[in-house]
């Protein structure tokens, strides 16, 4: 048993040193909740290039529809591409054996994924694939390494690759990695491309937690009232303590 | 301790304030508990109208579609069929749909939006079997009578409006939904005009 | 008429009677301050566990196959589920953060000495029992660090010489952690250390009442009344409950009423309380990731280890305590033994004086390194184990130890404070 548990700390430990291992900081993901269009933009995208693969399976359409003000003959029509309820999960028809075989891995259910993540992680993923030839899917990713999934956005970002620049270093020109270049071959110039993913991520922390806004309308409510009955208690208090004082 | 003489006006009102403050946000921390008890939003999606397209529905012919848990049948009546609702009449116990089993647009004769579209959920008012569909061998059961539903756990038998014949078990007639008409070919079922 | 039922109620069950000696002419210390509060906080706290909690088993399944989906059912299609579950999940974290200041409150005035180490031993025991809640609760979401938490902390038990292999067996009830595990977790979650919680809660607070609280001078309010002790105007103010007065032969000095005084006292603290646990619930459920950690919004994955697990953040002092020793078998004794030092406090501290305020300046600093290593090894229980953190690690469980270790040697020859007469 021992041994066991050498090994359940041995693990414990070699997760810790990769989780303390070089990662690249990650940008800030601009998130605003109450971005209507951005988190309309973001379910589309969602929709077209994401589902396919990654389930979405504790999120319905109904309420995506409801709180992003989508009403529900248009969602139905521009959404919901496989005959669905409105009140369905956000599901794909893709058999796990198959996943597992085309990717290595199940692709994740992506309803939380925000909050297993966080947003900067996902806004900084999603802009840091570049070739790769030795990678199954010609791809790879900064923040993941050796990721086993192809660059889906490709048609909207163009083809990326990594840009290295010569720049002085202690007086030795070195190639020095500046950040992803594309071809120029996306839909989408550099600043759209940014936009959409930010719009992407954005309805990603939205699934994550769609009570969000509802909980922080209602808690100023009720940090007002405990305040106000906070004074009161005080000043009760004040009264029966000049008894004692 | 000072000896000063309590101020009970004072003390009196800042009790009940606090008291009542009190009470009010003891109310509100219940509204979490008690709201939880509603029908959840996977009930609500389960509960909700379902649609049927009845554009291949022949005379006579009966389908059944599923509305929160319970059969709920579509029968295209026949001319005949129709015509022996007013025969029947005598022999009901509530042939003007005197009880509450039926929304107000289907408190006539036929019990029904349209006279040849019959819906109704198709459980027995008795105890809960669901009766058969005797298009024409009806006559067995009520005599003269060609098409109507028997229910094969004690014997209670309807008319083709769901209506129920004297002295047989089931107290009321059958319970005919709230349901509407998106077009000429298809019916929702759980909702109307007056809900949407 | 209502006169009469009640008085025909008394004579059966002296309600009324038990209402005095409990609240209305319970003598309290004039002089508590806010760390006071902890106690009825505690006693919050522990309400909404229990309220919160029978709601959450409303909507909760209990398999491995559901308790995610039914988790997220609850936060997503149950009104004001999402409410319920954050309550219920920071009330968790709540708890301990009331209980260590209740303790440490408990340290600093000397609360756990003669006569008050049964009631100490209670504390202590809810204190054991509420770990072993929490950490059957945290799995009950089954996510990845409900699952690998639970594997890392089973696995402790495999440590015990002979039987440690078996033990974690018939723990887990599965060669693995399982939905067998889960069920009876469930179980003894919901119904069984309740019970048993709500019934040590009882006798901490019959224990207290039968010795009297004490207080920030550590001395007694109660006196032999052998005619030396005089009362002042205020002493002879208030009524107390002849249960404490002794039918005459103690008098009460310097107290008074728990009620209305400490209630109206305590909603003042329980306000203030409630706010900040109402801003965690509403603004930051997740606590920065340490009240609800980032990979328990994944399901468990028996066959995916998480990249870092920390236990929550309530256990990972002793977690650190834990991983200091490199041999498993004492870094699991030593962790034990860190609670057991605590529960032995009343035998190994041998002074008289209780509170911090009349003891030695040794002792204040004592004290002060003990929370400072505390802290530290709650803040090393949640980094990776580095070379420099496991060696910071070995340096505050040394410490934490030498806290207990100094107390014991000292306390019996402590150059303390003269006490005062009276309660300041």
């Amino acid at each position: 048993m021992m041994k066991k548990l050498l090994s359940a700390v041995a693990l414990l430990a070699s997760s810790l040193a990769m989780a303390a291992g070089p990662t690249i900081p990650l940008d800030k993901a601009p998130i605003d909740l109450r971005d209507k269009a951005s988190l309309q933009n973001g379910a589309k995208l969602y929709q077209n290039y994401c589902l396919g693969c990654h389930q979405m399976q504790y999120q319905r359409y109904s309420r995506t529809f409801k709180d992003l003000g989508i009403p529900e003959d248009l969602g139905m029509e521009h959404l919901m591409f496989t005959g669905e309820k409105v009140g369905d999960h956000i599901t794909n028809s893709m058999p796990a054996d198959y996943a597992e075989n085309a990717f290595g891995v199940l692709p994740p259910d992506l309803t939380n994924v925000a909050r297993v993540r966080g947003a900067n992680w996902l806004y900084t993923y999603l802009r840091t694939f570049y070739v790769d030839e030795s990678r199954p899917f010609g791809v790879n990713n900064k923040v993941f390494p050796t990721v086993g999934m192809p660059h889906v956005l490709q048609e909207l970002q163009g083809v990326p690759y990594r840009a290295h620049e010569t720049r002085l270093v202690d007086g030795q020109p070195t190639e020095v990695y500046v950040g992803i270049r594309t071809d120029g071959s996306g839909e989408l110039s550099a600043e759209e491309y940014d936009r959409a993913v930010a719009d992407l991520v954005n309805y990603l922390v939205y699934t994550g937690e769609p009570t969000k806004l509802e909980s922080h309308a209602l808690g100023t409510k009720v940090l007002i009232f405990i305040f106000i009955f906070f004074v009161l208690a005080y000043f009760l208090k004040k009264e029966y303590w000049k008894d004692v004082h | 301790m000072s000896n000063a003489p309590v101020d009970h006006g004072r003390r009196r009102f800042l009790t009940i304030a606090t008291s009542v403050v009190g009470g009010v946000g003891a109310v509100g921390v219940a509204v979490p508990f008690i709201a939880s008890w509603n029908p959840s939003e996977r009930a609500k999606q389960a509960g909700a109208a379902v649609s049927a397209d009845i554009s291949k529905l022949e005379d006579g012919q009966l389908i059944r579609v599923e509305w929160r848990g319970r059969p709920v049948w579509i029968v295209k009546r026949t001319e005949e069929m129709l015509s022996q609702l007013a025969d029947t009449e005598n022999r009901l116990r509530d042939p003007g749909s005197a009880e509450p089993q039926q929304p107000t647009y289907a408190q006539n004769r036929h019990r029904s939006i349209k006279p040849e579209i019959f819906v109704a959920v198709g459980i027995c008012t008795h105890l809960g079997c669901s009766p058969t569909y005797l298009p024409t061998d009806f006559a067995a059961q009520i005599e003269g009578i060609r098409s109507g539903f028997f229910c094969p756990c004690h014997g209670s038998r309807f008319d083709m409006a769901g209506r129920v014949f004297q002295n047989v078990p089931a107290p009321t007639n059958l319970v005919i939904p709230p349901y509407m008409f998106i077009d000429d070919n298809t019916i929702l079922i759980g909702e109307d005009e007056g809900a949407a | 008429m209502f006169k009469n039922l009640m008085s025909w109620i008394e004579y059966r069950l002296p309600f009324m009677d038990k209402m005095n000696l409990h609240v209305m002419q319970y003598p309290a210390p004039k002089n508590f301050n806010f760390w006071y509060f902890f106690g009825s906080l505690a006693i919050l706290v522990l309400v909404n566990q229990i309220l919160t909690g029978i709601w959450l088993t409303m909507n909760y399944e209990p398999s491995a196959e559901g308790a995610f989906a039914s988790v997220e059912y609850i936060m997503r299609d149950v009104d004001y589920g999402w409410l319920l579950r954050y309550m219920h999940s920071t009330g968790a974290s709540a708890f301990f953060v009331v209980v260590y200041l209740h303790m440490l409150r408990g340290m600093m005035y000397g609360s756990y000495q003669k006569p008050r180490e049964l009631l100490w031993i209670f504390g202590m025991l809810i204190f054991l029992v509420l770990m072993a809640e929490a950490f059957m609760g945290y799995m009950l979401p089954w996510g990845q660090m409900s699952y690998w938490g639970a594997q890392v902390i089973i696995s402790i038990f495999g440590v015990i010489p002979f039987i440690g292999d078996d033990l974690t067996l018939w723990i887990r009830g599965d060669y693995v952690i399982s939905g067998a595990t889960l069920n009876r977790f469930f179980a003894l979650h919901v119904i069984a250390l309740p019970l048993v919680l709500v019934i040590l809660v009882f006798l901490h607070i019959m224990a207290l009442h039968e010795v009297g609280s004490n207080n920030p001078d550590g001395i007694d309010i109660k006196r032999d009344n052998d005619g030396t002790v005089e009362l002042t105007e205020a002493d002879k103010k208030f009524t107390f409950h002849q249960y404490f007065t002794r039918g005459g032969k103690k008098v009460i000095v310097d107290a008074i009423p728990f009620h209305p005084y400490y209630t109206v006292k305590d909603l003042v603290g329980v306000a203030g309380f409630l706010f900040i646990f109402a801003f965690v619930i509403f603004f930051m459920p997740e606590g920065g990731g340490f009240f609800l950690e980032p990979p328990n919004f994944e399901t468990a994955n028996p066959m995916k280890t998480p990249d870092h697990i920390a236990p929550v953040w309530y256990f990972t002092p002793f977690y650190a305590i834990l991983r200091a020793i490199p041999d498993p078998l004492f870094g699991a004794a030593a962790m034990f033994l860190a609670i057991v030092a605590l529960a032995l406090l009343p035998w190994i501290d041998r002074g008289t004086v209780r509170s911090v305020r009349y003891r030695s300046e040794l002792h204040r600093w004592n004290l002060v390194f003990f929370c400072i290593s505390f802290v530290a090894l709650g803040i090393l229980g949640v980094l990776p184990a580095t070379p420099t953190y496991a060696l910071l690690s070995q340096i505050f469980s040394f410490t934490y130890f030498g806290f207990f270790a100094l107390l014991w040697l000292y306390s019996k020859n402590e150059k303390t404070k003269p006490l005062p007469v009276r309660l300041t």
